[in-house]
């Protein structure tokens, strides 16, 4: 019992630093936002978009293993949210489809919409991708509504466990202005690691300046906005279980959760402080170009321990405000203890991947991108 | 009641977005090997004429690349979003595949694709040649895994029914991961995707030498592609001929129903089209002895007695278990706190009937029995096309190592025209596997209405439609790019720009 506790709380870790890799890859959704607004030139948009458009298909990998890895460790979950809350998931989806060929074909003869369109899908996914997926995970929060019933597999002629309570499926998610105030963090947020990830990739002074910019304001909205969800989700219920399973309203729940658990705290606090090391830096000096590094491993430490105080210490990580008892925790949603051990093998793996990650990048970003390089190469967007 | 139109649509846009995904996989499969091959000759030989030539197919597989990826991610999202019992009853196995193609597979690829493109002059021509084989290996090493995962649905092994968690566990890894039919699977589709790739090198070159125009690369690029499609489709073949053992194993009313056979029996005859047959041949294919026992859709309902001896059960005996199954999942869920006697006589009952617990949710025993048409049909298109493919490939190998391919106008226009075709054949391959398997989501375990998610039919229609929209958009635009692409060509003939 012991181990499979243990398993469960390990692949609640992956998944989570997998969110927190995810969120900070998101600085290709948040550079392409900037495309029209910081490039005026073609020359400066064909660099931003190079520049962004060398690492998209990692964001892309990215979200696609975090679904994989949930539905491995946690399939309930994925039959709850991805089936429950369509709309969402698939308006995220269509907006990451148009980014994948947007790239490949904006520059393209006979591409047939023509480049600024394929760029307009670019931007669109650049805010779209962001806030929704920023959405989704402020439900784990603020809940969804949903029932889970295991006995229905015993019905022949319905037996689906999980049913959405209304025929909005997930678009009620925008009527809560704290699910629009945590995507509208992730939109900001991802749009400051795109203006720090150009500012350390582009060699471009005219480029970088209108950067620094719009790194004033994409960071000043972020941290309004991170602080007001901070704040609310510390004071407001949370959703807690007990021994027994039983799922329970507890004030202040996050808040305690932060200080139950002194090790997920000092995460939290070195992700927090590190983005904002990397943010202050970059406005502060203008030859400081290597904010995005202490920002994006702040982003990754800050989003792992938000995660794990959605589902650490007796949370309910995806909470059912229709039926409390039907809310998800990572006891009731995880796969078998088998799965589990099976999947930790396969996760050593992982800081294999991670160190040809880091190799390829470092090869192939020994210099930043200029003008002059796309002017000469015919390898590029 | 899970309506029948929620069901049929679900299926239609599952369909849709798998049958687009195979639009663009194997040109991706094919492709990046024949580049990685171009590749690896131009870093032996230190010949630029290689590099160009493998820079211009290169250009072609990354057009081709991101829709296979957009198509591909709608498709892993879609068994959550569309079939969300199907992800909890059988997640505990279905989910682990998909992961590890995540993590070992589409991060090598995503990593390495942008190094073998962007990286020409950035990285050593070593690391480069590198990436590029790593790429290739990245999509095929994908492809293993998602086809792990669908030989589970087709033949599912390494799991047992837990009703205290009401689903089904992995209980053997190693069974799942090496089940015949994926192994199988997994030659048969990646080599496909071969075929695919050296059909459109083949046909892409034979139309620059109609119009007399990259002589030297259009030759070039038949030789090798020539090459690794016929390899690539004896290696169909060969995996092929297993893969007919499996489904006649395991599958028995797919292989009736792609026969269009109603009754079986010994010495069962091939149908090469309806009433041209050869005898015995069936029984040979599917059993490798001409007296083999290939039972027919009539004998699949009513139940046989195979030549062992052993009694197959027919269809309402069938669903008559599957019932007993599950009146003894519930009996087994309402006792197992309050009364663990009757609990234990419920399991024992539920543990004797699991084997047919899947036919509890089948309405009419007919449902049983796939659309015949539409696996009869499409099995004669694939395997007449993948023979006449083969003998392209081997005529277009001869005339030109015979140096005659210049001239033979008519061979190149038969080329040309195959390409279209081989899309035909990869297509109707997975119409005979997915249809042939209906009504079940994983064979004799869960059947598809009892798979699909909980949704309004009008919302599943409208992003049906949407997809169509999209899907159809970007293959417009891909097959629009491609030409212009083609048409501009690889201009071998001007001036080099060194690497390093």
């Amino acid at each position: 019992m012991f181990e499979y506790v243990f398993l469960q709380q390990y692949w609640w870790f992956i998944v989570s630093l997998l969110g927190g890799l995810l969120v900070f890859l998101l600085f290709v959704q948040g550079g392409n936002v900037l495309i029209f607004s910081a490039g005026r030139s073609e020359a400066e948009r064909s660099l931003i978009v190079n520049s962004t458009g060398r690492k998209w298909e990692l964001t892309f990998t990215t979200l696609v293993t975090f679904g994989g890895a949930f539905f491995a460790s946690f399939p309930l979950f994925y039959s709850t949210s991805f089936g429950g809350a369509y709309w969402l998931w698939v308006l995220i989806l269509i907006s990451f489809v148009f980014q994948a060929v947007s790239y490949e074909f904006q520059t393209k003869a006979g591409n047939i919409l023509g480049r600024n369109t394929f760029r307009a899908f670019l931007v669109a996914n650049g805010f779209l991708g962001p806030f929704l997926l920023g959405m989704a995970v402020a439900t784990f929060f603020t809940g969804s509504d949903f029932t889970v019933n295991k006995e229905a597999v015993g019905d022949s002629l319905a037996p689906v466990i999980s049913i959405w309570g209304n025929g909005w499926h997930g678009l009620e998610a925008f009527t809560n202005i704290w699910n629009i105030c945590l995507g509208l963090a992730v939109f900001f947020l991802a749009m400051t690691l795109g203006a720090l990830y150009m500012i350390n990739n582009i060699e471009d002074e005219n480029i970088v300046l209108k950067l620094r910019l719009r790194l004033w304001l994409s960071s000043f909205c972020f941290l309004i906005l991170f602080v007001a969800f901070l704040l609310h989700i510390c004071i407001a219920p949370g959703f807690a279980v007990d021994q027994d399973g039983t799922v329970f309203m507890e004030k202040s729940k996050y808040l305690h959760n932060f200080i139950q658990m002194p090790a997920v705290l000092v995460i939290f606090l070195a992700g927090v402080v590190l983005v904002l090391y990397g943010i202050v830096r970059t406005l502060a000096s203008r030859k400081y170009r290597r904010g995005i590094w202490s920002t994006g491993l702040g982003t990754v430490l800050a989003v792992l321990g938000l995660f794990l105080v959605a589902g650490y210490n007796g949370t309910a990580y995806y909470p059912s405000v229709t039926d409390l008892q039907s809310s998800l925790t990572i006891s009731n949603s995880s796969s078998s203890l088998f799965t589990l051990k099976t999947m930790t093998i396969v996760s050593f793996i992982i800081p294999f991947v991670l160190a040809y990650i880091i190799y390829a990048w470092r090869s192939m970003d020994r210099k930043s991108l200029t003008v002059d390089e796309l002017d000469e190469t015919t390898d590029k967007y | 009641m899970v309506e029948n139109a929620l069901i049929d649509w679900s299926r239609a846009q599952f369909a849709l977005t798998a049958c687009y995904h195979w639009v663009f996989v194997p040109l991706t499969l094919g492709l990046s090997f024949i580049v990685a091959v171009m590749e690896s000759i131009y870093v032996a030989k230190k010949d630029e004429f290689w590099k160009k030539a493998a820079k211009f197919w290169m250009k072609l597989f990354a057009i081709n690349f991101a829709v296979g990826i957009a198509t591909g991610i709608i498709l892993e999202f879609e068994f959550g979003t569309n079939w969300s019992n199907y992800s909890w009853f059988v997640g505990d196995i279905f989910g682990a595949p998909l992961a590890i193609e995540g993590i070992l597979a589409f991060f090598m690829e995503a990593t390495f694709f942008a190094v073998m493109f962007f990286g020409w002059n950035k990285v050593s021509r070593k690391f480069h040649l590198a990436s590029t084989w790593l790429t290739c290996i990245g999509a095929s090493v994908s492809a293993l895994w998602i086809l792990v995962a669908n030989a589970w649905m087709q033949h599912p092994v390494g799991m047992e029914f837990n009703p205290d968690t009401v689903r089904n566990e992995m209980v053997d890894f190693w069974a799942v991961a090496l089940n015949p039919v994926a192994v199988s699977k997994f030659f048969h589709s990646v080599l496909s995707g071969w075929m695919t790739g050296s059909i459109f090198v083949i046909g892409v070159s034979c139309w620059y030498l109609m119009r007399k125009r990259e002589v030297r690369f259009a030759k070039a690029s038949i030789r090798v592609a020539s090459v690794v499609g016929i390899v690539g489709t004896l290696a169909v073949m060969f995996s092929g001929d297993s893969s007919a053992i499996h489904v006649a194993k395991y599958q028995p009313m797919k292989l009736a129903a792609a026969e269009g056979l109603e009754d079986g029996g010994e010495k069962a005859p091939f149908s090469i089209v309806p009433g041209v047959e050869i005898p015995g041949m069936l029984s040979i294919l599917a059993t490798h002895d001409i007296n083999g026992f290939v039972p027919g859709i009539n004998d699949l309902l009513d139940g046989y007695t195979a030549p062992d001896g052993t009694k197959v059960l027919s269809a309402d005996e069938k669903k008559e278990r599957g019932d007993i199954a599950l009146a003894a999942f519930k009996a087994y869920r309402e006792n197992r706190e309050s009364d663990p006697e009757a609990a234990a006589q419920a399991r024992k009952v539920l543990e004797e009937n699991v084997e047919y617990f899947g036919y509890g949710y089948i309405r009419d025993k007919q449902d049983l029995v796939p659309p015949v048409w539409l696996v009869y049909w499409p099995f004669r298109i694939m395997v007449g096309l993948g023979c006449f493919l083969l003998l392209l490939m081997v005529v277009v190998l001869w005339a030109e190592r015979k140096d005659r391919i210049a001239r033979l106008t008519w061979l190149q226009w038969v080329a040309l025209c195959s390409i279209p075709l081989v899309y035909i054949a990869g297509q109707a391959g997975w119409i005979v596997a997915e249809v042939g398997r209906q009504p079940w989501a994983i064979q004799d375990l869960l059947p598809v209405n009892a798979a699909v998610s909980s949704l309004g039919t009008g919302a599943v229609r409208t992003t049906f439609f949407v997809f169509v929209a999209v899907f159809t958009l970007f293959l417009a635009i891909e097959i629009r790019i491609l030409l212009k692409a083609i048409k501009k060509g690889p201009a071998v003939d001007e001036p080099q720009v060194s690497d390093k």
